[in-house]
């Protein structure tokens, strides 16, 4: 093993007050994660934090020693979205995490770069072909598998770190259209902002009551949240880099603990496990990993064995 | 932009042979086919076309002046990269018109193994902005780019305007209302998504439960809907089912609707729209025939005097039969759709 592991903290992608987020980064910068992304991927609407203030954030955390990444939106429609999308890639400061080929192709050549989930790098050609513009780090798309990314890993081009989201609600799809509004009956031009009142997204259930999305305005997500923590052994054997933590408004920090305890063998997968089971949201799933639905949560590992 | 087109394209589907027949006799000027395995985002049991039916299908409609397109267009993993790159060489070889891509790691192969041959970027691409197909035609030298159907009328002009290829967009057929090539829903229920298997809430998940309150549509066990008797039941796509959200039941994600954009010909030929595209390989040759007879009709009349053009009552009652969920949507074109 040369590297050690690290841990990242990816992007918020609820819409959370001014006071909370400067509240969440300001306990975040205390925490055992390594890197934390910083930006809205998901609405252009939700500006609780301006550019100035994301910078802000950007240097307070760089001050308490941890890298930051600024990300941009995933969905880039409007002329103003890519404008700003323009503006962070030309920070000039901060390395951007691209979450849209548009990124991609402002940074290429230009930056260093690297891809959130949402940037299809599915097979060891594409990585080559990113990494030949400036791609430095990769998040898996989160529907890959571990065969998947062992046969990219067996691949990957030198200067290329690998990164999995290994905790939190997956982000699963994107749309012109807006669910939270639509659940109130508002365009989504006259949201009224609704996405404030859900920290942690809107639940969406079946009708007999399984829960199965969560609504997240214009992004969907698992009402699952994934759980790796106890691949983390096999991730370092596959020569992983670091592992991502996706924010949830409570707990966060315990979360992080969690992973960084197990990641540094401080205690067993079955006690890593215990810890993190009363701080989610709702059951958890691993299903991608193992090559199976996303949603299921396949009993790799004692002392994880969910039922459904 | 390079190309300058008076004349908008019409792009149609075909699922297997007739169908391409079908629509090369009805007035296609271009059809689009994929071969039978997951290189293809319609990978569906018993449809589309292995090799000797291509060479006939392309054959039939080169003699006929009509052109054909192959949709590669899913995404490769490494497992399964010779089935992408022998599905590239094929369409090579067969002489297909262009190639309909999505994969930056098949288009890089193709670019590299066939420079002559046309490349359009698939909508699974998820292109929806200028600087993302700049990336496409800049490195693999793309000609033409089909959009994404959450883009509002008014990006579609943006986007039209500052691209450096010319845009295919959707015009009629099922509606996607998640930006395509970066839904993951199928797969998160189902192991199989659009992206790694070609299919979204595949067939072989599906199953129907005739309950005493209804007939249940689930999708790997997962409760989609649930019709009351005498409610007609629809395919259990699983972003067009019934939920509950806050203590209501409803539609949460998008009714069961068709796009139709007849009502827009003339702003897009205005934009300079290259192509109209129809959805829909999965359906019959019959489906084929009545929306390329309909198609046809209006591109010819709008090209005519695109002042006086609007769509005539025969044409929507015959889109509106084949309509899933029967009823029709000018989808993310029409702003407040979103």
């Amino acid at each position: 093993m040369t590297e050690p592991l690290r841990i990242s903290l990816g992007p918020v992608l609820y819409y959370w007050s001014r006071d909370d987020l400067f509240d969440f980064y300001a306990r975040m910068a205390d925490t055992e994660v390594d890197i934390v992304y910083l930006g809205e991927t998901v609405c252009a609407k939700r500006r609780s934090l301006r550019s100035e203030d994301w910078i802000q954030l950007a240097e307070q955390l760089t001050a308490a020693g941890k890298e930051v990444v600024l990300s941009t939106l995933t969905l880039i429609e409007a002329g103003s979205e890519s404008a700003a999308m323009q503006g962070l890639c030309e920070n000039g400061r901060f390395t951007v995490e691209a979450n849209d080929m548009g990124a991609v192709n402002l940074l290429a050549g230009r930056h260093p770069f690297t891809t959130g989930p949402s940037v299809n790098i599915y097979n060891p050609r594409t990585l080559k072909v990113l990494a030949e513009r400036g791609l430095k780090r990769w998040v898996l798309p989160v529907e890959l598998s571990r065969q998947t990314l062992a046969d990219i890993q067996a691949q990957r081009p030198a200067g290329v770190e690998t990164e999995v989201l290994v905790y939190g609600r997956l982000p699963l799809a994107y749309s012109a259209r807006c669910f939270t509004a639509r659940a109130h009956n508002l365009p989504k031009d006259d949201c009224q902002f609704r996405c404030l009142d859900y920290p942690d997204g809107l639940l969406l259930s079946t009708q007999e009551n399984q829960d199965f999305l969560v609504l997240n305005g214009i992004q969907t997500q698992s009402a699952r949240s994934c759980n790796l923590i106890a691949e983390i052994d096999d991730m370092r054997a596959l020569g992983v880099d670091i592992l991502r933590i996706s924010p949830q408004s409570r707990h966060t920090e315990r979360i992080i603990q969690a992973f960084h305890q197990r990641m540094c063998h401080h205690c067993s997968v079955e006690a890593a496990s215990a810890l993190l089971e009363p701080l989610m949201p709702g059951k958890s799933c691993n299903g991608y990993w193992h090559g199976a639905a996303g949603m299921d949560a396949a009993a790799g590992h004692a002392g994880l064995i969910q039922t459904t | 932009m390079p190309e300058t087109h008076t004349k908008m394209e019409l792009v149609c589907p075909a699922g297997n042979l007739p169908a391409l027949k079908t629509a090369v006799d009805h007035g296609a000027d271009a059809v689009y086919i994929g071969f039978r395995d997951d290189t293809n985002a319609r990978h569906f049991a018993g449809l589309n076309f292995n090799e000797k039916r291509s060479r006939e299908g392309i054959d039939y409609a080169h003699r006929r002046g009509v052109k054909v397109f192959v949709a590669i267009n899913t995404y490769a993993q490494a497992s399964g990269w010779e089935r992408w790159q022998h599905s590239v060489d094929l369409a090579a070889s067969l002489d297909a018109d262009a190639l309909i891509l999505a994969d930056i790691g098949v288009m890089d192969y193709a670019a590299r193994r066939w420079p002559d041959l046309r490349l359009h970027l698939s909508v699974q691409a998820s292109a929806t902005n200028p600087e993302a197909i700049r990336f496409y035609h800049d490195n693999f030298g793309i000609r033409r780019v089909v959009v994404p159907r959450v883009l509002s009328l008014k990006q579609v002009r943006q986007v039209a305007e500052h691209s450096p290829v010319p845009l295919e967009v959707f015009g009629f057929g099922s509606l996607c209302v998640m930006v395509e090539g970066r839904c993951l829903l199928s797969s998160y229920a189902t192991g199989q998504s659009p992206n790694t298997f070609g299919a979204c809430s595949p067939a072989s998940a599906v199953r129907w439960i005739d309950t005493p309150n209804g007939m249940e549509s689930r999708l790997n066990d997962i409760l989609i809907d649930c019709y009351r008797h005498n409610e007609p039941a629809a395919y259990p796509t699983l972003c067009k089912g019934r939920f509950n959200v806050s203590g209501n039941t409803y539609y949460a994600i998008e009714e069961p609707t068709s796009l139709n954009t007849l009502a827009l010909l003339p702003e897009l030929q205005a934009i300079g729209i290259a192509a109209i595209k129809i959805e829909g390989r999965q359906r019959s040759p019959a489906y084929v025939r009545r929306v390329t007879q309909v198609w046809r009709a209006a591109l010819d009349s709008c090209q005519k005097d695109p002042a006086q053009y609007q769509p005539r009552t025969p044409w929507l009652e015959a889109l509106q039969t084949v309509s899933e969920g029967a009823q029709t949507t000018l989808g993310a074109y029409h702003r407040p759709w979103q």
